[in-house]
């Protein structure tokens, strides 16, 4: 009877057992490396149907977040403005600029422009921006300098652990009320003392936060 | 010493091998069926081939409706959030625990009748915690984030409760399953080396052949092969008890009235091993008539598993004395109306006293010999018990969370037809892979029988009867 398997397969064998062994070895490395440096694609520019220059139009023209972002104190989505908003202005500033050919077509043909989502929070996330505006939690705390991108992309990587940051220490980052819009806002050196007068002051449940129900619905 | 070949006559005798079997004689009726040409696999195979296949069809158009649309094709919903898919996961994953209590337990205790019946009862083990362990998954909604169970480094700030019976589970479950798996696997190894020594294809050749690991029956392999052996049913025999303890404690450690309750535990375990025993009849009965394994699957085994299952089915009603006992010397009301609801309560009423039909009346004519070793009885008595485990979990999940403490968040359960679907479904996983087992790989583990053959022949009441004979004609001196 010929020889089926090859005199060498009982090593076969045992590399293959040994590289198992490698490969679940590899895995416990690696697995905490990609969990520490996961980002989500932060700093990566999302292009866009139209280039819009976020610091032209706030920091240098001094246009507010909410001219836009009609309902980020009130709902929970901010609002991507409609092509009328757009409009508003440059049916008189610009008036066809190629730069702006995109917004002229929609308004022409009456067809939204179709942005590309930036911040794409998972389906079973309850997010209200209105929460957090009215409880001292700034644009920029999330969102970064978005007054100085030219183009737009996330400055934070959004996962669970990101969000816990905050939701398990919320004095670490809540600002008073009034500073929620000032983008160049620096927390002040007594941070954590302040953080807490102000999480006592807007009654905010630092036991209620870290819990599952209060994001997943 | 001729090696004796050939079928041996159909023999029911009383005894955990029929007299005069020889290792040729094992081989031929266990190994030479499975490795015969695929032209001539029996018929009986494949009708119930065909109809565990169709089963299984319609197990993979739930899993994917549910997938596709999500949870809400179940009828569970508040206060009924626990519903058939936990039900169904306990059911199978009791059934599981018989395997490893004749694999493991019985070896340590050295019960001989355990050889006939430990391989296809371990095989059960492996299929049913398949079928049970996928239940869990498809219920949280996400199959596909399962691993998110697991403790492991990840970027949601996360990790499992381990106060959780819960994460328990999680552990006890895939321990289950990967210490199973091992045991069965190292138990079929010198059977795989039998296997690849006779395979006539290319195909049986590889296949055994990878399988066997370079199995060579020497001495030393042997010596390690007994010792691991050894080493593996010593680390299931705990699990006979704690895994089903682990799945009690994901009810018992909560409040709900007809869950918390220190009872459930050995209960939880007794009632596993009598849902087990109850399979094991259910499939050796047929096994041994297919393969013509009466001399081997005797009636000592059958009266065996059935005065275990009648042991055990004891214990389990019992454990439904001591929940009323409870319920009344609680002083507590919700305690009170739980068990009130659960005996008299209109809408469940019914599945309580099935219940008590099937677990309590139905194994009482197993107090007679006569009925245990009657094969037909048995059979009919296991599907009785298989039933009855399946209400026990019904009535303890469904009819305690109908109705606990607030009378205003009272509500009903009603299974959908895709409940009903994933049940009848896992049968058909269970019976394909049980089925693709009996014609790959050899149902009884021939190794051992051998050994067992060998003793008896030299050691057994024929060979003390034979020296006698041999010494009384002068051919054997005291």
């Amino acid at each position: 009877m010929p020889q089926i398997f090859p005199p060498n397969a009982n090593a076969f064998v045992r590399w293959a057992l040994i590289g198992g062994g490698l490969f679940v070895g590899l895995l416990a490395v690696a697995l905490p490396i990609y969990a520490r440096t996961v980002n989500n694609a932060v700093g990566v520019p999302v292009a866009q149907p139209v280039d819009f220059p976020h610091n032209l139009h706030t920091a240098q023209l001094g246009i507010d977040c909410r001219f836009c972002h009609t309902s980020v104190e009130v709902a929970a989505s901010a609002n991507v403005p409609a092509t009328e908003t757009c409009m508003g202005c440059h049916s008189q500033i610009r008036v066809g600029d190629p730069m702006l050919a995109g917004v002229a077509a929609s308004w022409d043909s009456g067809l939204p422009l179709e942005w590309n989502r930036v911040h794409d929070m998972a389906d079973y996330v309850y997010f209200d921006h209105s929460a957090h505006i009215n409880n001292g939690v700034g644009c920029s705390t999330c969102h970064g300098r978005v007054d100085q991108m030219t183009e737009i992309w996330k400055e934070e990587p959004l996962t669970m652990g990101w969000c816990l940051e905050c939701h398990r220490a919320p004095e670490r980052f809540v600002r008073p009320r009034s500073e929620v819009f000032n983008m160049a806002y620096v927390p002040p050196a007594d941070q954590l003392t302040l953080g807490a007068e102000l999480v006592a002051t807007y009654h905010i449940d630092s036991d209620a936060l870290p819990q599952c129900s209060t994001c997943h619905r | 010493m001729a090696v004796v070949t050939g079928v041996p006559p159909v023999v029911e005798t009383n005894r955990v091998i029929a007299p005069g079997q020889t290792a040729g004689m094992l081989d031929d009726v266990v190994n030479t069926p499975v490795l015969v040409g695929p032209q001539r696999t029996p018929t009986w195979w494949w009708i119930g081939f065909g109809i565990t296949l169709s089963l299984l069809g319609l197990y993979l158009v739930s899993i994917v409706h549910l997938i596709t649309t999500g949870v809400g094709i179940f009828g569970n919903n508040q206060p009924v959030s626990w519903a058939m898919p936990i039900i169904n996961f306990v059911w199978w994953i009791g059934i599981g625990h018989a395997g490893t209590l004749i694999s493991a337990a019985l070896l340590l205790f050295r019960q001989p009748w355990r050889t006939s019946i430990n391989r296809f009862a371990e095989a059960m083990t492996i299929f049913a915690v398949v079928c049970a362990g996928l239940y869990p998954i498809l219920h949280i909604g996400r199959p596909w984030v399962f691993y998110w169970l697991m403790p492991y480094p990840n970027t949601h700030g996360m990790f499992p409760n381990f106060r959780s019976a819960l994460t328990w589970d999680v552990f006890a479950i895939s321990t289950y399953a990967t210490v199973s798996l091992l045991f069965w696997f190292i138990g079929l190894i010198p059977d795989l080396a039998t296997l690849r020594d006779s395979a006539k294809s290319r195909f049986q050749k590889l296949l055994y052949g990878a399988l066997a690991l370079g199995w060579n029956g020497s001495a030393k392999a042997w010596q390690r092969y007994m010792r691991a052996y050894l080493l593996l049913a010593a680390l299931s025999f705990p699990l006979v008890l704690s895994v089903h303890s682990t799945i009690a404690l994901d009810f018992a450690i909560s409040q709900v009235p007809g869950w918390n309750n220190t009872v459930m535990p050995p209960y939880f375990v007794a009632g596993a091993v009598f849902a087990g025993f109850a399979m094991v009849l259910l499939l050796a009965i047929p096994l041994r008539r297919a393969f013509g394994f009466e001399h081997l699957i005797t009636l000592r085994h059958l009266d065996n598993a059935a005065k275990l299952m009648l042991a055990t089915g004891m214990i389990v009603v019992y454990g439904y004395v001591v929940e009323l006992f409870y319920a009344w010397y609680s002083g507590v009301e919700f305690e009170k109306f739980m068990a009130y609801n659960r005996v008299l309560g209109a809408d469940h009423w019914w599945a309580f006293w099935a219940l008590i039909a099937c677990n309590l009346l139905a194994i009482q004519p197993l107090w007679f010999r006569r009925v245990r070793q009657t094969p037909w009885a048995l059979f009919l008595i296991s599907i009785f018990v298989s039933i009855g485990m399946w209400l026990e979990r019904f009535v303890i999940v469904v009819v305690s969370l109908t109705k606990d403490f607030l009378p205003s968040s009272w509500g009903n359960y009603v299974p959908t037809f895709w409940d009903w679907a994933l049940f009848v479904g896992s049968f058909g996983l269970f019976g394909t892979l049980f089925l693709l087992f009996l014609r790959l790989l050899p149902a009884i583990a021939t190794t051992e029988m051998k050994e067992l053959a060998h003793h008896d022949a030299h050691h057994g009441p024929d060979a003390y009867e034979s020296i006698r004979e041999a010494y009384y004609r002068g051919e054997v001196r005291a």
